[in-house]
């Protein structure tokens, strides 16, 4: 996008840009100081346009800075440099003709539905009357009718996301975001408020002119979006952007529905390819994966229809994962050596063939040796822990060397996962009570 | 998705439904409205009440401008015909001290939850001020007050009403804080994401998030306030003697007149008002605040209240509703909608910079305190006296440690075996609650009287009543951890054949660990309180007192001797702060973990 751009006049691209975007994204980088000073990035140097009639996805894994991104275009937080011009001005807090949907629905569980879609109109000063009116019909309109005075606790999600869609709607929005609306919703249910929602879409019958939607689904990003824009990690920047051709309504069956989503697919695993030979840092983020889920996975992979490689969609599909389920499961397999990532692919290595055979504690010996061999982390903590007279050492040692590398939750998520990983290999273990890491197992005080 | 033909009648529906909607939850309201158009008993029976309670308050009112000198002259009748107009002030009292609280622990949690550098310095003090013996203050309060207002009674009422306010604002306030602290991310989002401004702000998200702890907390207040309501009534500072009408008083003569029988009035009276009060509050705030309570936490017993059902049912009440909500939209509507600005982040060395200077002076402020005190007491007392009121604050110790661990002995199981039978237990938990609500004061010189009788030792004997009115505390958060104690868990002991002690240490203690920490909190740190009328009681002119620094306050406060007073009042705040700190935090810490709740 920032190619094109470049190839046109300063003002002339304006001009163009004015007439058509709705919302413009310029150069926004949003960036944490760290304890020893240095900054730690979440979000770099995006640019993107948003354009009147059109659904642009942010597509990325947990971490990837989408769900920032999205919020430093609703005005809940700042960015650290660049900005977001809307209606002509540089966007400075939340702005009227902004409205968001939430993933959690946000709804006032104390508010009835018709109160909750009036909340939505609270600032703009009107009357009783006449926000009333508006409520009732943007409760109508997303089909909540009969609803109206039920409170949240009633309803079911699909229900409660409704009213967050109505309470949304109700200000007559030009800009709709939306924050991974369908992700708390069941399969069923999620589908039936996409298709609604893109009904009242195409049909016009809304005021918006743009919508942003977050997901880590690619398949959902396929189904609603026209242009997809993919985010990778650490630091979050945009790594691709996916034009979708297709009208809606979307046939999800149709072959070059699924081609384009194998695409996507095999676009995101690309970056997560590390290679057999790249050697880890201490400080990399350690996707918090049980090692229960690991081995069933390993299983899966080993077994009748895969035969140690599957596509990955498929196989998503297969075990109902989400892709923020299924790449932290396949990153750490790849991180032990017992799975390789290739486009879009996942498969088996020898020594994942040889994990999947063994017995539990074989298994938990080949999973100790991985860990000590290709877990920097894991390594080091165990041989502090044997340097150590007591061999004991509390957990926030280790904690403030991680965040130095990470952000404080990936920092501890990082160190959950090593403490998980490491108990099941019992190659050293953990008390809670004490935060301490220790060789021995601690003394029982049931006793 | 829509349906054009269902609008008109939604909008109807729900046009008519306005009135009611303040108050009412939408079913009740649909089934009152049917009711006809003829006023209902309900509302009859709305109406006396409502307007008899206004009528009462006016008449207590006109009195607080009283000259002082008329209420000392008077005197107290202890003719059973008075007590409901004393009841009635004594009531007054304690509403007006709750509605301070309220404003109170509203303005101060706001500021801490919204200030940080506010928040270093104003949670500490909170957190002190509770351990505070509220009682020790009365001489210096009624002091402070009576010169505000000389020669009026409103002096003397406000002294009163300010001490029952010491009672009840501190845990108010924390309710309310830890309410403001852990808003959900996603509602404080929604709020800015729509624009609100912070008063919508307030109404739609802060005050009903804060609402379930804070109605709780209120009834925890109320039941601490009857306490110091009564010992704050008829009060002795120096050679000054000042008798309010109010129940306090009532019971304050019939100890100087022994008098037995009134004081058996005295306590069926304070019976009866704390009934009503349970039923036409809060029971149906209780009920209201059910709204409030977010769905992931499912209540275990439906609250009911009659009161509430009949508010709601009342078209008057609906109507007044329906008044305010118009009125309430004017004022929203005159208010220019506030457009919110985030502020441009200051250059970091004006924060550091205010920082430096506010901390500062905050420390510089504490050492000056510190060095004030210390000079003050070295002059007036000497060190000596401090060894000897430490020796003394070990005596009262000594006391609550015993007496909590009887009581624990005693209740534990009790409430383990009501909390284990929904049915007993939801008879007897509001039984429990009443109980501690009851002023046990009251009850004090039946004990003297008693202990005369028998000539038995004031050391041992006068202790049971430090407990007496918060061993309750320990009953009702027991039982509470026993009726939410998991069914599958019961089982699971049952089924590995786990009997007698092993069962205890096993299976039941662990899981209502964190209630029982909390009820022996409250309960050793009302004993504390307690001691200070515990200690040292009377029965006409018989003076009875047992060893301790509840004493030692009692008696200075007696004396007018203010240095004893302070040294007395400080060195109990600091016993009560570090048992807190080194043993019931850590300890329910440590219960939180074990039973899995953090």
């Amino acid at each position: 996008m920032s190619e094109e751009q470049s190839g046109l006049a300063n003002g002339a691209y304006e001009a163009l840009d004015n007439h058509n975007a709705v919302l413009r994204v310029r150069g926004v980088t949003r960036a944490f100081s760290r304890p020893n000073g240095d900054p730690l990035t979440v979000l770099e140097a995006v640019d993107v346009n948003l354009n009147k009639g059109e659904i642009v996805g942010l597509l990325g894994r947990s971490g990837s800075g989408k769900s920032t991104l999205l919020r430093i275009v609703a005005g809940l937080i700042r960015a650290t440099s660049g900005q977001v011009l809307y209606r002509g001005a540089p966007l400075n807090g939340p702005a009227d003709g902004i409205a968001m949907v939430f993933q959690s629905f946000a709804l006032f569980p104390w508010l009835t539905v018709l109160q909750n879609v009036e909340a939505g109109l609270e600032a703009q000063g009107l009357g009783r009357e006449q926000m009333r009116e508006r409520a009732l019909s943007a409760i109508d309109l997303i089909g909540l009718d009969g609803f109206a005075n039920a409170f949240p606790r009633e309803l079911s999600g699909g229900m409660r996301q409704r009213v967050g869609f109505a309470r949304a709607l109700v200000t007559d929005p030009s800009v709709l975001l939306m924050d991974e609306p369908f992700s708390a919703l069941d399969v069923l249910t999620a589908e039936n408020l996409r298709t609604d929602f893109l009904d009242l879409w195409t049909e016009n019958k809304l005021a918006i002119q743009s919508v942003l939607l977050v997901t880590h689904n690619i398949e959902e990003a396929v189904f609603m979006c026209d242009r997809i824009l993919v985010f990778s990690s650490n630091p979050g920047r945009v790594t691709a952007e996916i034009k979708v051709p297709f009208k809606h309504p979307r046939n999800r069956l149709d072959p070059r529905f699924r081609q384009l989503v194998d695409d996507i697919y095999a676009r995101m695993t690309v970056r997560a390819k590390t290679g057999a030979a790249t050697v880890l840092s201490i400080g990399e983020r350690l996707p918090e994966v049980p090692t229960n889920l690991m081995a069933g996975l390993l299983e899966n992979l080993a077994a009748e229809p895969y035969h140690g490689r599957a596509d990955m969609p498929a196989i998503a599909q297969a075990l109902a994962l989400e892709v923020d389920e299924l790449f932290p499961m396949a990153e750490a397999l790849q991180m032990l050596g017992y799975a390789e990532l290739v486009s879009g692919d996942i498969l088996l290595t020898p020594l994942g063939h040889e994990f999947t055979e063994a017995e539990m504690q074989a298994r938990k010996h080949s999973f100790a040796k991985q860990l000590l061999t290709r877990i920097p982390l894991a390594a080091h903590i165990k041989s502090v822990l044997d340097d150590r007279p007591g061999h004991r050492a509390p957990s926030v040692r280790f904690l403030s060397e991680l965040e130095d590398h990470l952000s404080d939750s990936a920092a501890e998520q990082t160190l959950r996962a090593v403490t998980m990983w490491g108990r099941y290999a019992e190659i050293f273990t953990y008390d809670d009570e004490a935060e301490a890491f220790s060789l021995e197992i601690p003394e029982s005080e049931q006793a | 998705m829509a349906e054009s033909g269902s609008q008109n009648s939604a909008e109807n529906a729900s046009g008519a439904r306005a009135a009611g909607r303040l108050i009412a939850h939408p079913y009740l309201a649909l089934r009152g409205f049917a009711r006809g158009t003829l006023p209902s008993g309900w509302d009859i029976a709305a109406f006396l009440l409502l307007f008899g309670t206004f009528t009462l308050v006016a008449i207590a009112f006109h009195q607080f401008s009283a000259p002082l000198a008329a209420v000392e002259n008077a005197g107290v009748t202890l003719s059973p015909a008075a007590l409901p107009f004393y009841a009635l002030r004594t009531t007054l009292r304690m509403f007006s001290a709750m509605l301070l609280s309220l404003i109170f622990s509203l303005g101060y949690a706001y500021l801490c939850a919204y200030s940080r550098r506010a928040e270093r310095v104003l949670i500490p003090v909170l957190d002190v001020l509770q351990s505070v013996p509220i009682l020790g203050f009365l001489s210096f309060t009624v002091t402070f007050f009576l010169g505000l207002f000389p020669g009026k009674v409103l002096g003397a009422e406000l002294a009163s009403i300010f001490a029952i306010f010491t009672s009840q604002a501190w845990n108010m306030t924390f309710s309310v804080y830890q309410s403001l602290r852990t808003l959900p991310p996603d509602l404080v989002e929604a709020t800015r994401s729509l624009r609100f401004s912070p008063w919508q702000r307030f109404r739609k998200l802060e005050l009903p998030f804060a609402m379930p702890g804070l109605i709780w907390n209120m009834m925890m207040s109320m039941s601490g306030g009857w306490f110091f309501v009564v010992a704050s009534e008829a009060i002795t500072v120096g050679n000054q003697t000042i008798t309010l009408p109010g129940i306090g008083s009532y019971v304050a003569t019939a100890i100087e007149q022994r008098d037995l029988g009134a004081i058996g009035w005295a306590i069926g009276a304070m019976l009866v008002v704390i009934l009503m009060y349970d039923q036409l509050l809060f029971r149906p705030l209780i009920a209201y605040g059910e709204r409030f309570r977010p769905d992931d936490m499912p209540s275990q017993i439906e609250p009911e209240s009659w009161v509430l059902r009949m508010l709601q049912r009342s078209r008057m009440v609906k109507w007044l509703a329906a008044l305010a909500a118009a009125i309430g939209d004017r004022f929203r509507r005159a208010a220019k909608p506030i457009r919110l600005r985030e502020p441009r982040p200051l250059p970091a060395w004006t924060n550091a910079a205010t920082d430096f200077l506010w901390y500062g002076a905050v420390i510089v402020c504490a050492l000056y305190g510190g060095w004030l005190t210390v000079r003050y007491i070295s002059a007036s007392l000497g060190w000596g006296e401090v060894g000897h009121a430490v020796l003394l604050a070990l005596a009262t110790m000594l006391r609550v440690v015993v007496l909590v661990a009887v009581a624990s002995l005693i209740w534990v199981p009790i409430g383990v075996a009501i909390g284990l039978r929904p049915r007993l237990a939801a008879v007897a938990q509001p039984v429990a609650q009443f109980l501690a609500a009851f002023p046990s004061n009251l009850l004090f010189p039946v004990a003297v009287f008693l202990i005369v009788r028998f000539k038995l030792s004031p050391d041992v004997f006068l202790s049971p009543l430090m407990i007496f009115g918060t061993q309750w505390y320990i009953l009702f958060n027991v039982i509470a951890g026993a009726t939410v104690y998991p069914r599958d868990l019961q089982d699971a002991a049952k089924n590995l054949h786990l009997r007698g002690w092993l069962w205890w240490k096993r299976a039941m203690l662990p899981g209502i660990l964190p209630y029982y920490v909390t009820g022996a909190m409250t309960a050793a740190g009302g004993s504390w309180n307690a001691s200070i009328v515990a200690e040292f009681v009377t029965w006409g002119d018989t003076h009875l007192h047992a060893h301790g620094l509840g004493n030692y306050i009692a008696e200075a406060t007696a004396n007018g001797d203010y240095a004893r007073v302070m040294l007395g009042v400080a060195v109990m705040a600091l016993f009560v702060v570090s048992f807190n700190r080194l043993l019931w935090r850590p300890l329910y810490r440590r219960a939180e973990r074990l039973s899995g709740v953090e």
